[in-house]
């Protein structure tokens, strides 16, 4: 376990690590920074001077070491839009990412999960093939255009909402829906299958055989050897989440890290881009390393060697 | 080690996940798929694809229109309005026309994309699972490396460095998609290096091409074929997604991302401009993503024995 633990630790750096390295990349093929800095009307030798002053003309490895070092102390640079510390741009959005998310995953959890095993139960009936259409319809629906024809539907033509904007719960609802779909849909699915493979076990007949209620059978036995492959899903989801914000934020105008992201591009505000893009990076590693773990703890057949 | 499945192995829409759907014990009469008649929906899912591929590669036979320029005296007309099928937008270019011409973008980056991808990821597959040792090991911990890294992030910093283009979106989709297929065919490899006749074929002196072309490839790329079609339709979304954000194809070039970016701006007056290419895209996703899991399951190696 240990040696396990350590191995997932060391890998969760190394991604870590490649992320930065890619900024790194990224930053440089940006373009001479110092050109972004300085005023459009500089001459050659003011831009010289800054140059060598910042220490962008000092060797590549040199530069990559530093910046690594620099980041590993929380230092991205400066935003060039807000003049403000790229870092604390990205800690001041996070909470809303971090709300939007969690409703998400909530809402494709609560409803996904009773959904599943309903599907599972019924088997072949009614009730599984709708979920079933509707989990392949929740992760084929983009969620740029769920998120449009919700705002058409609720905002424009009904004016129950307000398009965007972060503040009352109702505003919450829309995105939160909108995100959590795709997501949805998986997790039904994915329960749906675990159920119906542990309902085949040889166990799972004993249980009923012995008499026991069933829904002493679902709660006790079934759900529990299901739950694996279920966490692990929602796990993932949440990761994926995290990368789909960046379209949902933009749509319902949501101040959060993704829409951070979208907005710095836009202005070429490079530093800030990389210092959101990295922290979100770190984040869906750290999430992944938590089912990971979470994974072995639920399921103590898996022996890590 | 290169043994161990880790348990993020269920971290792609692979075979494992969807043929659990399925699974009929053994002996079982049921072999009609989920869905109802699964055969007869993947079937009707590529009879719409390859529809849609005729109506875009043939657009010019359809429809007379150009997308390109419009009459600026006929913008925002309804569907339905004498001439104009699906209407016009708000500079009075045929919607029909620039559907049927956002359809070539979109489907030609999916099936290059895909392609790229697809046959990246297989050939790595086959190597590093059929070969083992440390290029096994190295390669692994980069796929593990790059899914845990936000797609949408790593695809807007490159367009952001890169530009928009057809080729870089085709690029970064590619990119952000070999892993998969190298994960899936990697581990059907690694089954098959302990088959009878592959030994056989070893012991008979076939060099280890020979073996991989003839004897591995013919059966792991069932489940790969499968996994290619899920993969054109996250990835068409992906395109959207990314032409809806502004990084992917630039107006005036009609694809169905950024119509629905041009579109959204007149949805109290136009709804159509946002309905209609969502739905188009959804249509696209919905379908790639029935014939995958149709696919899935015809080549699901649990059921060929």
């Amino acid at each position: 376990m240990v040696r396990y633990l350590a191995s997932r630790l060391a890998l969760t750096l190394l991604t870590v690590f490649l992320a930065l390295s890619f900024m790194f990349g990224v930053l440089h093929l940006a373009g001479d920074p110092v050109l972004l800095l300085v005023p459009v009307d500089s001459s050659a030798e003011h831009i010289e001077r800054m140059r060598v002053q910042w220490g962008f003309a000092d060797p590549l490895w040199v530069q990559y070491g530093r910046f690594v070092w620099r980041a590993c102390h929380g230092d991205f640079g400066t935003s060039l839009k807000y003049n403000l510390p790229a870092l604390s741009l990205v800690l001041e959005r996070l909470p809303a990412t971090a709300l939007l998310t969690s409703v998400s995953i909530l809402f494709a959890v609560v409803v996904g999960l009773p959904l599943g095993v309903l599907a599972a139960i019924r088997e072949g009936r009614l009730a599984d093939r709708l979920a079933t259409v509707g989990s392949v319809l929740g992760q084929s629906i983009p969620s740029f255009w769920l998120g449009l024809l919700l705002i058409l539907a609720f905002s424009v033509t009904l004016g129950l909402v307000p398009t965007g904007g972060m503040g009352t719960p109702a505003q919450l609802l829309l995105p939160g829906v909108t995100l959590g779909l795709y997501s949805l849909g998986r997790v039904t699915k994915l329960t749906r299958a675990s159920v119906l493979e542990v309902l085949r076990a040889d166990y799972i007949r004993t249980a009923r055989a012995k008499g026991a209620r069933e829904t002493t059978v679902l709660f006790r036995h079934v759900l529990k050897n299901a739950a694996n492959p279920i966490v692990t899903i929602i796990g993932l989801q949440m990761s994926g989440l995290i990368g789909g914000a960046i379209v949902v934020e933009t749509i319902f105008a949501w101040p959060g890290l993704g829409r951070l992201i979208v907005q710095s591009i836009q202005f070429r505000d490079f530093p800030t881009a990389l210092a959101a893009v990295f922290f979100t990076a770190v984040t869906v590693s750290l999430i992944n390393l938590f089912v990971d773990l979470l994974y072995g703890l639920l399921n103590p057949r898996i022996v890590h060697e | 080690m290169s043994e161990r499945q880790p348990p993020a192995g269920s971290r792609l829409p692979g075979p494992k996940e969807a043929a659990g759907t399925a699974g009929p014990p053994p002996g079982a009469r049921r072999l009609r798929p989920r869905l109802g008649g699964g055969a007869a929906w993947g079937i009707a899912a590529g009879l719409f694809l390859l529809a849609e591929a005729i109506l875009a590669v043939g657009a010019p036979l359809f429809t007379g229109a150009s997308p390109l320029t419009g009459d600026l005296e006929q913008r925002l007309l309804a569907p339905g309005t004498a001439g104009y099928l699906l209407g016009t937008d708000q500079l009075g270019r045929d919607v029909l026309a620039r559907l049927l011409y956002g359809a070539r973008v979109s489907l030609l980056v999916g099936v290059v994309a895909v392609v790229i991808a697809g046959g990246f990821g297989v050939c790595v597959g086959l190597i590093t699972g059929y070969r083992g040792g440390w290029l096994d090991r190295v390669v692994s911990r980069l796929v593990d490396v790059q899914l845990s890294f936000p797609f949408m992030a790593l695809a807007l910093s490159i367009a952001a460095v890169l530009g928009a283009s057809l080729t870089g979106i085709v690029v970064t989709l590619a990119i952000s998609s070999w892993v998969l297929y190298a994960r899936l065919v990697r581990g059907e490899s690694l089954a098959m290096r302990q088959q009878e006749f592959v030994e056989a074929a070893h012991a008979l002196g076939a060099p280890s091409w020979r073996i991989l072309v003839r004897h591995v490839l013919p059966n792991v790329i069932g489940p790969a074929i499968a996994l290619a079609s899920l993969e054109a339709g996250r990835l068409i979304v992906a395109e959207s997604s990314l032409s809806f954000l502004g990084y992917g194809i630039q107006p005036p070039i009609p694809a169905w991302g950024n119509m629905l970016a041009e579109g959204k701006d007149y949805m109290a007056k136009a709804w159509w401009l946002t309905v209609l290419p969502g739905l188009a895209v959804s249509l696209t996703c919905l379908s790639t993503t029935i014939l995958g899991d149709w696919l899935t399951e015809v080549f699901d190696p649990r059921r060929r024995r």
